[in-house]
């Protein structure tokens, strides 16, 4: 089943992407230090299995899954842990506990770590178990356990893989040049995820905008005589990369609200999942590393870099030559849907593709944009790939009509910012909309546990009643019993007065 | 090394309020100098009264309400407001009139709502209604055009417009210059027992195009509207269905009846039909705001434009329309909503 190949609304940006793409991917070494948040991008945090003092290896396990949606974590360099504590990192809250390791500057592998020649021999529930262990998360940039998703994908019997290599947003180009240079792992980790899933058939999908790791994708299946995997192209229009927006592109079906793409029969992972999955395969290593585009206005020399996770932005500008002229904004991700971050102490995180250090001029005209009140001039809906109207989810949001918004699926925002965009009153309409859902959020979390709450108090009233109760009939019981022998007994008793 | 922070996303495009009010007086061009043309200068008069008092109601309002006057004079939504009232208002409207209806379209129908982006009305339109309801004999006296009476002059014309923008009386050998427009010309006959045919015969009413003097000034505005649509100011969807509303009901009733209605097109090409449909519909904060909810919109506004028309106490009837169907915009919205990705198919 082939796709229309696009999905609805969605804009053509800048790419901004030609840059780094003219040099090869520079391999950082190993840095003195990396600070390994346990919330990787994710939204959920780990939970450590070492202390502050011990000494740890390279690919050694630092943390195992904790709350649903985390990863385990892998020290990415031998030596000592210094701080097990709250740092600022690229997470919704802006913190994450983090664990930092100080370098013993013999980078000692792990020697637990053994490659996995034999995966074919493994079982996809093995297969699961195995890449939960490997830390392996989507690196597209939502950092969302890949064991995880392979679980819903085969719970709903979704047979379909497609890789996502559209990286629609501007800026971003490490899927481009990872495809360019390593198109040979994703198809190996292709083949290991197919195998994870008793997939059928697995797209590749790239963007036209990348004739280079087209070719080199197209030229890998070939080599390999890859049956059931096939390359699609795109046209590159924002947001492609997005789940539901490429499971449309590529198959023409809709992922329902709220559900997931395997409830139409696919499931998707990034190429650079893929990759990660091979090094895996072929050295055994688990996430350690990413392929990442460091880039922007600000830095002399912008490059694609595969760094270790957790290794200081700083080190990562860098090696991109610097900063130059004068950096404003250090954003982890491109410029539509990254994260603004404090400083660029914060270490590497699995779900960071691109640090972009933005100057005025890569900021404008948005720094100095200037709020009118809506138009209601109805542009956001016609680029909203959602089908929204944030026209009108502004005015809802605003008034904090719950049911308006709720009615006009603010849960169906996927905040891919094209709303913003266009917008001439220059509302920052992602922003109210990100906010409108934490607070509708922390309101069914208050209401839920006001809700338990009252069951709890509920039960407890009802259990101590029957506890009074039962005690009551106990003692009635044994009053009966007791008063049965006495009056036997006694012929005073009650009964046989008067 | 510290960094600023700010939300996501960290790019737009540089759309502005501005730069969608603006082209829209630019597309008001070829019409106003057709108009000139053809009515004398009085446009222009009216524009330059217009602009000026909706310049001073906008920051007087904005003082009151405490808020920056600079930026919203800037935004050019009020000189829109002034450019449609006065190319909607006979050229031959006393000054103090227009500064009337202008006060009227920017403090009630605009300021009073809580400014741009909340006025459920087209301000334009609230400023029209209220002129046309108080003063109709000055609002339905107009020249008569250029085009159907070669004997006037346009410096005559020019000499009229400045009598009466000063209030002058010229009821004295003025006679044959002023009259009643084309389609209230015809509404008029109708009601005289005339058939349409031997209306639609005078030379004086109606051109080689429709209506005199107005197709000519319909045609430049569905000029500048094609304008707006190639640079994306206004999207394709109220203009069409308001034509669409308006042209099939009078194509419709012309077939059956085609003594007593007039066809689409000559309806299509009188009075304010592009206007209406291209610059006074299409203004976002008061219509309806999806595809779809804008299809209804304009269609209800171009229907009751015929309705009016046809059995109507007004020779025009754009601006009733546009305001009763803006009372409906609510309704519409809450009923057009479109489906959401990923939501069920009806």
């Amino acid at each position: 089943m082939q796709g229309r190949n696009r999905f609805p609304a969605g804009l053509v940006l800048e790419s901004h992407k030609q840059f780094p793409l003219d040099l090869p991917i520079v391999e950082l070494p190993a840095p003195p230090c990396v600070v390994l948040a346990l919330d990787q991008g994710s939204g959920r945090e780990a939970e450590p299995v070492v202390a502050n003092g011990d000494r740890v290896a390279f690919g050694s396990t630092v943390a195992r899954p904790g709350a649903a949606g985390s990863a385990a974590l892998h020290a990415t360099i031998s030596g000592r842990v210094v701080a097990i504590e709250t740092r600022e990192a690229a997470t919704p809250s802006g913190h994450s506990t983090c664990i930092v390791i100080e370098s013993d500057g013999e980078d000692r592998r792990d020697p637990a770590l053994r490659t996995h020649p034999d995966y074919p021999s493994l079982d996809p529930d093995q297969l699961v178990v195995a890449l939960r262990a490997a830390g392996i998360v989507g690196l597209g940039g939502a950092a969302f356990p890949t064991a995880t998703k392979l679980e819903a994908a085969r719970a709903r019997g979704a047979r379909k893989l497609v890789l996502n290599g559209a990286e629609c947003e501007p800026w971003i180009c490490c899927d481009d040049a990872l495809l360019r240079e390593q198109a040979a792992d994703v198809l190996l980790g292709a083949h290991v995820l197919m195998q994870a899933l008793a997939a059928d058939s697995c797209v590749v999908a790239i963007e036209d905008d990348k004739p280079h790791a087209i070719e080199a994708m197209r030229a890998s299946v070939a080599a390999a005589g890859a049956t059931g995997i096939t390359v699609q192209v795109l046209p590159a229009i924002y947001p492609q990369g997005a789940e539901r927006q490429l499971v449309t592109a590529v198959t023409g079906d809709e992922v329902p609200s709220r559900g997931w793409p395997a409830e139409v029969g696919v499931t998707c992972q990034n190429v650079a999942t893929a990759a990660a999955i091979a090094r895996w395969v072929l050295t055994g290593e688990p996430c350690l590393t990413r392929v990442v585009t460091v880039t922007g206005s600000g830095v002399a020399r912008p490059c694609n870099v595969r760094a270790r996770i957790g290794t200081p932005l700083a080190a990562l500008v860098e090696a991109a030559g610097g900063y130059r002229d004068t950096p404003l904004q250090l954003i982890a991700g491109g410029n539509m849907t990254g994260r603004a971050l404090p400083s660029d102490g914060i270490g590497l995180a699995k779900a960071m593709n691109c640090v972009l250090v933005a100057t005025r001029a890569d900021l404008e005209p948005r720094i100095s944009a200037f709020e009118r009140p809506c138009i209601r001039c109805g542009d956001c809906a016609t680029v909203c790939p959602a089908g929204l109207l944030p026209q009108q989810l502004h005015r809802a949001a605003r008034a904090d009509d719950e049911s308006g918004l709720r009615g006009l699926g603010i849960w169906d925002c996927i905040d891919c910012g094209l709303c913003d965009y266009v917008c001439p009153s220059q509302i920052p309409l992602a922003y109210r909309f990100r906010s409108a859902q934490s607070v509708l959020r922390e309101r069914e979390a208050a209401a839920r546990k006001a809700t338990a709450a009252r069951e709890r108090h509920e039960r407890r009233g009802r259990r101590l009643e029957q506890a009074a109760l039962a005690e009551q009939h106990a003692f009635d019981a044994a009053r009966r019993r007791a008063l049965g022998n006495d009056t036997a007994a006694r012929p005073d008793a009650p009964d046989g007065t008067s | 090394m510290r960094f600023d922070t700010a939300p996501a996303p960290h790019v737009i495009g540089g759309y502005s309020v501005p730069r969608v009010m603006f082209p829209v007086l630019l597309a008001l061009v070829p019409a106003g100098m057709v108009h000139v043309a053809l009515f004398g200068p009085g446009l222009l008069l009216q524009v330059a009264v217009a602009s000026v008092t909706a310049l001073a109601c906008e920051a007087a309002a904005l003082r009151w309400r405490k808020r920056d006057a600079g930026v919203a004079l800037r935004d050019g939504s009020v000189l829109v407001t002034a450019f449609l009232l006065a190319f909607a208002v006979t050229p031959l409207l006393p000054w103090w009139l227009n500064v009337f209806g202008t006060a009227a379209a920017v403090l009630l129908g605009k300021h009073v709502f809580g400014g741009l982006g909340q006025n459920p009305f087209n301000p334009a339109m609230v400023g029209y209604a209220i002129l046309l309801v108080a003063f109709p004999v000055e609002m339905t006296r107009w020249p008569v055009p250029l085009d159907a009476d070669s004997a006037h002059s346009w410096a005559d014309l020019a000499r009229l417009t400045v009598l009466y923008f000063y209030g002058g009386d010229a009821s004295g050998g003025w006679d044959g210059y002023t009259g009643a427009t084309t389609l209230d010309s015809i509404r008029n006959g109708l009601d005289l027992r005339y058939t349409l045919p031997e209306m639609l015969e005078r030379d004086d009413l109606v051109g080689p195009l429709g209506a005199r003097g107005f197709a000519w000034i319909n045609l430049a505005a569905l000029v500048g509207g094609a304008y707006l649509l190639w640079r994306r100011i206004v999207r394709w969807h109220i203009p069409v269905a308001v034509l669409a509303g308006l042209m099939v009901p009078a194509m419709v009733a012309s077939w059956l009846d085609p003594g007593a209605h007039l066809g689409g097109l000559f309806q299509a090409f009188a009075g304010a039909t592009m206007l209406g449909a291209f610059f006074i519909a299409t203004d976002p904060v008061s219509a309806a705001t999806s595809d779809r909810g804008r299809l209804w919109y304009g269609a209800g506004i171009g229907l009751i434009t015929w309705v009016i028309r046809t059995w109507g106490g007004y020779p025009d009837g754009i601006a009733f329309a546009v305001l009763l169907m803006n009372v409906a915009v609510p309704l519409i919205d809450r009923y057009t909503v479109p489906r959401i990705y990923g939501h069920p198919r009806d």
